[in-house]
């Protein structure tokens, strides 16, 4: 009796810290949010019940969400085929392919500078690169003989190209320095055994290197899906106000939007828990895909 | 099948020299163990007949064929790693079908193959399983399996034994070598167990530092070795060194040791005084090689016994003379006490000895 109170007491102790600061950081402002949303929220913060009127009016009454649900859509998708698929072949170039260890370095250095750039700093660069007349873009374009567009900001697909690129180009080097961990984290006998098999590099690494990369992939994907459904900084830094002419406003712009300039904090409430439940369904999704009881066994990288 | 020839192979690593001017030929269907310390370039080798590295220097011939540049999925070569190295996401099954499925061989010919090496070793209830559910054992005939299902001109082996049990170890090295004599494959056995490769190999070659010190059969290695470390590697208890100098007195020669003096035979004398380019020299003598007289006898010398170690069949006696300690190996039938003196003889006929500098063998 004794023992078991002072377990308790123990488990309390130990985890109360974590599991307070949890429910403070998360929880909390879930509950608060999703609180909210049922609320209509005046200036004032005077809350007026609506039940599931705002859910009904993201659903059939709001006009912008069709064009911002797909804008997000692009988005995510565009982004992630950069941080996690182009991540992924850069982490295997780095890793596999380039055999000197300086090259590669050299490599993932640059593509971790833009990471280690403040963000506004980066933002600048980008629409000067981008800028119509002065920009490095447009000047290389020409100079290969290929059409310049007007403007590379103002409308799509031009500026939903760019918005992937920029939050891409950022974003890549997180999955790559994962990535090329986990091929480092391979032992050679593999790659050698492969070889003598008969394997070519490119089958080893469909074969080889691919699989045995299964949970690197499912986690980055999985974790850089949730941070992009959320992101919407440097879209905001490059377009403000133009975001949503410019067709490159996402759900979390739209969100901010409705909440610090409009003041419609029931609503922007019930946009953050579609989001929220967006990135549910996509964890479940892939985990689904990359089978998850699978992902309750220990060892993550399999070797 | 094919021979292999190694030709003044060198491989280097930055700085490190992990394999210096080997020399080797295999002969077709031969079994050939490389034998030598950790480090000594065993592996290195075994990749560069693998074709995984390329020689720094030399050349490697596969038959009458130079084959340093050809890729290693041209060489048609079956290795097994000293990890084994069986692909973790893929059953037995695949795994043993994957240098198959590689060669875009047909479906049920791939079946047919894995079936049949399967039942050759023994493994067909574990076509289904994955590699972390197999025990040791298994997942080294897997392992078998995967080089020898497509029927390679060459097998290399690399410590294959070394992760198993030593009970299994004794049935996997006889299993392996009658594998290798009924297949015939052309076959480069890495050890640094010198059991192994004197039961396994029909030839052995010790490598040390990576250089080749020796290449023989177990009994040319045992009664002939070439020089220093050949002698101590093989053969357990090891041989046993003392330092001495050749001396003349007249007509008779002996060796002097800081314990004993050795009245050396005429035909020793004569093979000393024409061979040896300096009067330091080594004598090494094997524990079989130092026997117990009854009594005091010309050429005998008094050692005191300092330790025991009873293994059996067998007794190895640590006797000491002043500073020096020598292994003897008798029957264990001898009953002596720690402490007790006793007396011994060496069998001349039967001793080594090496020039000091060179370590190269004179006797
Ligand atoms: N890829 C490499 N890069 C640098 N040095 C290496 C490399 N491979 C081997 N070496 C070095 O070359 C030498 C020989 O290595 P090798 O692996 O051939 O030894 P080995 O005889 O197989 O030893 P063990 O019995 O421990 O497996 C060692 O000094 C090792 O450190
Ligand atoms: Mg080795």
């Amino acid at each position: 009796m004794i023992k078991a109170l002072r377990k308790a007491v123990l488990l309390i102790v130990l985890l109360g810290p974590l599991s307070a600061l949890i429910a403070f950081t998360w929880i909390a402002p879930a509950v608060l949010t999703t609180f909210l949303s049922f609320f209509d929220v005046g200036l004032g913060l005077q809350l007026r019940p609506v039940g599931l009127g705002n859910f009904y009016r993201i659903l059939y009454r709001d006009l912008w969400v069709p064009q911002i649900l797909q804008t997000t859509v692009i988005y995510v998708l565009g982004v992630l085929a950069i941080n996690s698929g182009f991540g992924l072949v850069l982490g295997i170039l780095t890793a596999y392919f380039v055999k000197k260890e300086s090259v590669s370095l050299f490599f993932r250095t640059a593509w971790l500078l833009p990471r280690m750039t403040p963000g506004v700093l980066y933002v600048v660069l980008w629409m000067w690169f981008v800028d119509t007349r002065y920009g490095l873009l447009n000047a290389i374009l020409s100079m290969l003989g290929l059409p310049t567009p007007y403007s590379w900001l103002l409308s799509k697909p031009h500026s939903q190209i760019i918005m992937i690129a920029i939050n891409g180009y950022v974003g890549a080097s997180y999955g790559m320095i994962i990535y090329s961990a986990a091929v480092k984290s391979i032992p050679t006998d593999f790659f050698n055994a492969a070889k003598v098999d008969g394997a070519s590099d490119l089958q080893i690494v469909r074969y080889v290197i691919l699989p045995l990369l299964k949970w690197p992939i499912l986690f980055v994907t999985a974790w850089q899906t949730l941070s992009l459904l959320a992101s919407y900084e440097y879209i905001l830094m490059v377009w403000g106000d133009t975001a949503r002419q410019a067709n490159v406003e996402v759900w979390a712009l739209y969100t901010y939007d409705r909440a610090f300039w409009l003041y419609d904090y029931g609503y922007a409430a019930a946009l953050s828990v579609f989001l929220v439940a967006a990135g549910l369904i996509m964890i479940v999704l892939y985990m689904k895909i990359f089978g998850f009881r699978r992902l309750m066994e220990p060892s993550r990288v399999e070797v | 099948m094919v021979s292999v020839t190694l030709e003044n192979i060198s491989k280097y690593f930055g700085k490190v020299r992990a394999v210096e001017n080997l020399n080797l030929k295999i002969e077709d269907g031969e079994f050939i163990a490389l034998l030598g310390p950790s480090g000594c370039g065993k592996t290195t080798t075994l990749l560069m007949i693998a074709g995984i590295y390329k020689p720094s220097k030399g050349n490697i011939y596969f038959g009458d064929k130079i084959v340093n540049d050809l890729p290693p999925r041209d060489r048609n070569v079956g290795m097994v790693f000293q990890s084994y190295a069986l692909y973790p996401h893929m059953k037995v099954f695949d795994n043993i079908a994957f240098p198959l499925k590689l060669r875009k061989e047909p479906k049920d010919f791939i079946k047919k193959k894995v079936q049949e090496v399967a039942e050759l070793l023994k493994i067909e209830d574990l076509l289904d399983r994955k590699p972390s559910q197999l025990s040791g054992g298994q997942q080294q005939r897997v392992a078998l399996g995967r080089a020898l299902a497509k029927e390679p001109n060459v097998f290399l082996m690399d410590e294959p034994l070394a992760n198993l049990d030593a009970k299994l170890r004794v049935i996997m090295r006889v299993e392996l070598k009658r594998l290798q004599k009924r297949l015939g494959i052309t076959t480069v056995y890495v050890t640094h167990d010198q059991v192994e490769a004197m039961t396994m190999a029909d030839r052995i070659a010790v490598l040390s530092n990576g250089r080749l010190q020796q290449v023989g059969r177990s009994e040319e290695l045992y009664n002939k070795p070439r020089n220093l470390f050949v002698a101590g590697f093989i053969g357990s208890p090891p041989m046993n060194f003392v330092d001495c100098i050749f001396v003349e007195e007249g007509d008779e020669a002996y060796l002097e040791a800081e314990a004993f003096r050795l009245r050396l035979t005429d035909s020793i004398k004569k093979i000393l005084k024409e061979n040896a380019r300096s009067s330091e020299l080594i004598l090494g003598v094997r524990p079989e090689d130092i026997i117990i007289s009854e009594r005091k006898a010309e050429g005998s010398f008094e050692a005191e016994i300092y330790a025991m170690e009873p293994l059996g069949r067998d007794v190895i006696v640590n006797l000491r003379m002043n500073d020096t300690i020598l292994k003897m190996m008798t029957s264990s039938l001898f009953k002596g006490a720690v402490g007790e003196k006793i007396w011994v003889r060496i069998s001349l006929d039967k001793i080594h000895i090496f020039d000091k500098k060179t370590e190269f063998a004179i006797l």
